[in-house]
């Protein structure tokens, strides 16, 4: 392709980036907002792949764009759809006067610092190290060696960080109640793609060995196996009924990237220090594991809270026995025949 | 003669594309409006899958463009069923004409 289309192509992608955002951002309707949200995060996975970064840019479309679009809408129906008082309209007005300050700085900054970059010669030190050492790490595919051995640490503690973070899900209750069943041809569909989901998500685990692909990309897919589930009006959505055995998948990213660390520790090899032929297999071993957890996190997330039990059920029968176990009531929906 | 062929049905695939974006915006209710866009996207979808194809260096890749344009035909047309059903439940009457 010439530099000149290429270079339209990115002008048209910068543009769309802008606008998707400022309309997200300044939309009356909130649905409106988290679709163009939506509509965004799958422009910017582009972007990313124009810059080369596949890796990134499957995460910001399996994560950015889908998985948060669906957490979003799921937020949007907990959400009062009331008008604004004229005090709270004020504040409203103070909190985006403040956000775009804030963000007008971080712009600027960021601009700064990325001209200030460009002005020396490039530096590729980092690249050209992990180059040299691709040998060493078990894997072929440069990020995966970033992320699972040479910068092992960052994604451990990144681990810690979504665990911590489902813990604070299921500290806030039972979850909502499963949607009502969604009708013969949403049910076709969930059967035929969650197969689907869970092979892509098994490919992109074991392709991010040697091409773009990995853990995170993979948990991501199977979470949204698990929320189609959810959609078709599943209750369980493939998340283990026992609470110890779900327990055990959540806390195995974290739990099996430490018992390497440590059992490497106790054979005389530094923490995480991957002897190099058992590299391959052992970044296999900690990837499946955080697979797992990652899918069950993002999953408990879009229920927003633990699985309700029986008991849960019940005092749901008994505060509110005119909406049911299910029901969704559109707000909007007053019975009057809408005009085209 | 393949690149030529490849160029030819990704062209006829971006002119659905754009029959279905004009649609969207100038059809007069919604029902007409999924339905351009839908079909119309499909279509389009399906000719540029096939003309990639035609540039893919092995059947590995044509496979999984295959499988790329069934998911999404597959989803397009639930969720057009499932808006248009949303639709009728709340009783948005189609456009007299």
């Amino acid at each position: 392709m010439s530099p000149l289309s290429l270079a339209l192509f990115d002008i048209l992608l910068l543009v769309s980036i802008v606008v998707l955002a400022w309309t997200a951002l300044t939309s009356a309707d909130d649905r409106r907002s988290v679709i163009l949200f939506m509509a965004f995060g799958l422009v910017v996975a582009l972007a990313w792949a124009r810059l080369l970064a596949p890796d990134v840019a499957l995460a910001e479309a399996a994560i950015g764009a889908g998985l948060s679009g669906a957490l979003l809408l799921a937020a949007l129906r907990e959400l009062p759809s009331a008008v604004p008082s004229s005090g709270q309209a004020l504040r409203q007005r103070a909190t985006q006067g403040t956000v775009s300050v804030l963000s007008a700085a971080l712009a600027g900054m960021l601009a700064w610092i990325l001209t200030a970059h460009f002005e020396g010669p490039a530096r590729d030190e980092l690249a050209r190290a992990v180059a040299t050492h691709l040998e060493l790490s078990g894997v072929s595919n440069p990020v995966t060696a970033v992320l699972l051995n040479f910068r092992g640490y960052d994604t451990l503690l990144e681990l810690a960080v979504l665990l911590a973070a489902v813990l604070g899900i299921l500290a806030l209750g039972p979850g909502r109640a499963a949607y009502r069943p969604s009708g013969p041809i949403f049910d076709a569909l969930a059967r035929w793609l969650t197969p689907l989901l869970l092979v892509t998500a098994g490919y992109l685990l074991w392709v991010g060995a040697h091409a773009p692909g990995g853990a995170f990309q993979a948990g991501a897919t199977l979470a949204a196996a698990g929320i189609v589930l959810r959609l078709a009006g599943s209750e369980w959505i493939g998340l283990p009924h026992d609470g110890a055995v779900l327990r055990l998948v959540m806390a195995a990213g974290v739990g099996v990237f430490l018992a390497v660390g440590v059992s490497l520790l106790v054979l005389g090899r530094p923490f995480l220090g991957y002897p190099p032929a058992w590299a391959g297999a052992l970044i296999l071993l900690i990837e499946s594991a955080a697979t797992l957890a990652i899918a069950a996190t993002l999953v408990l997330a879009f229920i927003g809270g633990r699985l309700p039990t029986e008991a849960d059920r019940k005092g749901d029968a008994v505060t509110a026995p005119a909406a049911g176990a299910g029901a969704n009531p559109d707000p909007s929906d007053n019975g009057e025949p809408r005009p085209c | 003669m393949p690149e030529v062929l490849s160029a030819v049905l990704i062209i006829m695939g971006i002119a659905f594309y754009l029959a279905g974006s004009v649609g969207l915006l100038r059809l007069p209710d919604l029902y007409s409006r999924l339905h351009a866009l839908t079909k119309a996207d499909n279509l389009g979808l399906g000719l540029l899958t096939a003309g990639l194809a035609l540039q893919s260096p092995d059947l590995f890749v044509v496979a999984k463009l295959l499988l790329i344009w069934l998911a999404i035909l597959a989803a397009s047309a639930t969720s057009a069923h499932l808006i248009a059903r949303h639709a009728r439940r709340r009783e948005t009457r189609p456009c007299p004409r």
